[in-house]
């Protein structure tokens, strides 16, 4: 499974005194196993890039191609596609709205047309894989809490069994615990079953920790593409465009102009606590 | 006596089963008693559900005590009649600012508050001007909010407080949805009518880093103040605050990091510059 971006421009409104490009001719890989960060600020065009790889959006100029096929070419069934693309929208647990957990999460996979047994068992491994209790799954949604209704409607992703999981935001609103039970499960997702990640984040500290590439969307524009390392180095030119580096980097920093010979490329608490103790002994 | 002051404040929630049944009662706010000081910048912690958000709204009188009482500039807010008094005085800033957002043009979304308090004509262009002026979006007064960024839009919603002229006003989560750049440019926001305007300024986050600064901060737990004190006294309790699903700054972390691994270092480092002190001393000793 690959997809392969090429040249894709999106217009809003096009025609209309409206009009607004959204996307401006941008090419990528993403490649099956990735964990992937977009960064960009409100506005940047970044929602709009994630909804073309599962087809919600179509570009106006360019092309998709998921596994090699044109996912523009008048017999691509763009329902495939979906299928192997699952997108988790921002509060997602805002579409919640069966009566029990379970039914909840069945609702995808039956709409795929999976047959009963088969729904049934990939809405139980969804929602073990999202680590919810058992005891849980035939109450209400709406009695969870925030954190919990979050994995839940991961859950009813998953349970489609996709290969590529989009992720808009998915920690917006969770308290720091719930940030990190939410994105180690993805993690999990990532390296035991090998699905492609994709998250969309506006903290630029939970990219720094789990992402191996990043791309930064300004102005409809993709304007980096690399480690996430090699990104965040550049942070006066991503602190013009509203973003920054994890705020790790910056003490790493301060310490260098103070005389520390420490990593300024360190990213995460890890890498700095190792640079500092090296020095310090 | 304080701006707002809570005494044995107790909320609870009636739960009901499908048949209308009552299931049980939550507490949501139970026994609360705090007292904040005009002019002071207070921050409130608290894991989902812990009953921050509860708390707040009773603030500024969305919510009323099922038990004890809250007095906000003196008025207590069960007295109903003076709801809007509390209101005036106590002005409240939510998450999501597309759900609080409804003028076409910046300037009428500004005047709408004074305008339903019946402030003259006059006055309300006036203060339309000063509290666009005080966020720093006076250059976007004639644009419509739909076409500004996340930041912006928060910034126009706080102006629209603002021109009500509240001794107080309650942000919950105001940042939990903007990019970097938004989050960064509302905290100035908050601190510059705090310091300059002596707005009292109540603060819920999840971001750790916004608390810094703070005069006060507040943790909530199980609707319970379960801790109190100065961003250095709370921030120095690290594995408490983890516990109680929160976390603290990342160079807080990264030096009680450090103090684990033998270097010492004191605890409650709350700045970059406290970091650079503290490994000099260690180094050069």
């Amino acid at each position: 499974m690959s997809i392969i971006v090429d040249k894709i421009s999106y217009i809003y409104e096009e025609g209309s005194s409206m009009e607004r490009l959204a996307l401006d001719n941008i090419s990528c890989v993403i490649e099956q196993g990735e964990f992937i960060g977009v960064i960009g600020h409100t506005g940047s065009g970044k929602s709009t890039f994630i909804q073309h790889l599962n087809g919600l959006l179509k570009a106006n100029k360019g092309h998709i191609y998921y596994n090699e096929q044109d996912i523009y070419a008048p017999d691509f069934k763009m329902q495939e596609l979906r299928k192997h693309v699952g997108l988790v929208f921002q509060y997602p647990e805002h579409q919640l709205f069966e009566s029990t957990i379970f039914k909840d999460v069945c609702f995808g996979p039956k709409n795929l047309g999976f047959s009963d047994k088969d729904t049934q068992i990939a809405a139980f491994n969804a929602l073990r894989q999202v680590g919810l209790d058992e005891s849980l799954y035939y109450q209400s949604p709406f009695d969870l809490s925030g954190g919990q209704k979050r994995r839940v409607a991961i859950a009813g992703v998953l349970a489609m069994k996709p290969d590529v999981i989009i992720l808009d935001e998915p920690t917006a609103g969770l308290d720091p615990k719930g940030r990190d039970e939410i994105l180690d499960c993805v993690k999990k997702l990532h390296d035991e079953m090998k699905i492609t990640v994709i998250l969309v984040s506006h903290s630029m500290e939970d990219v720094a920790k789990y992402v191996d590439r990043i791309m930064v969307i300004n102005d409809g524009k993709l304007v980096f593409n690399n480690e996430p390392k090699a990104v965040f180095a550049r942070h006066e030119e991503l602190e013009k465009i509203g973003l920054a580096a994890p705020s790790v980097t910056y003490i790493m920093e301060d310490l260098y102009k103070a005389g520390f010979d420490v990593d300024r490329s360190a990213i995460t608490i890890e890498e700095a606590k190792n640079s500092i103790l090296n020095l310090l002994k | 006596m304080g701006i707002v002051k809570t005494k044995n404040l107790t909320f609870e929630y009636i739960r009901r089963d499908d048949e209308g049944n009552v299931e049980g009662v939550t507490k949501a706010v139970d026994d609360v008693s705090i007292d904040l000081k005009e002019g002071d910048f207070v921050a409130i912690l608290g894991h989902n559900g812990s009953g921050k958000s509860t708390l707040a709204k009773h603030i500024n009188a969305l919510l009323l005590p099922t038990e004890g009482s809250v007095i906000v500039d003196g008025i207590d807010t069960l007295d109903t009649d003076q709801m809007l008094k509390v209101r005036q005085t106590a002005g409240m800033v939510f998450q999501n600012p597309d759900n609080q957002i409804i003028g076409t043009v910046v300037e009428e979304e500004v005047a709408f508050g004074p305008e339903n308090m019946g402030v003259p004509t006059k006055e309300i262009w006036k203060r339309v001007e000063d509290s666009l002026k005080a966020v720093g979006m006076f250059a976007y007064r004639t644009a419509s909010p739909n076409k500004l960024s996340g930041g912006q839009k928060q910034r126009i919603a706080i102006a629209g407080i603002v021109a009500m002229k509240p001794k107080c006003i309650i942000l919950d989560e105001p940042t939990a949805m903007l990019d970097p750049k938004g989050r960064a440019e509302v905290l100035r926001v908050l601190h510059e009518l705090n310091e300059k305007e002596g707005v009292t300024i109540i603060l819920i986050t999840h971001y750790m880093e916004e608390v810094i600064e703070a005069d006060s901060v507040f943790v909530c737990d199980k609707g319970r103040i379960v801790m109190q004190g100065s961003p250095k006294e709370i921030f120095s309790h690290v594995e408490e605050l983890k516990e109680l699903r929160l976390d603290v700054p990342q160079v807080t972390e990264l030096a009680y990091e450090l103090k684990k691994a033998g270097i010492p270092i004191k605890d409650g480092i709350l700045t970059n510059e406290e970091l650079v002190r503290e490994l000099k001393n260690v180094y050069y000793r």
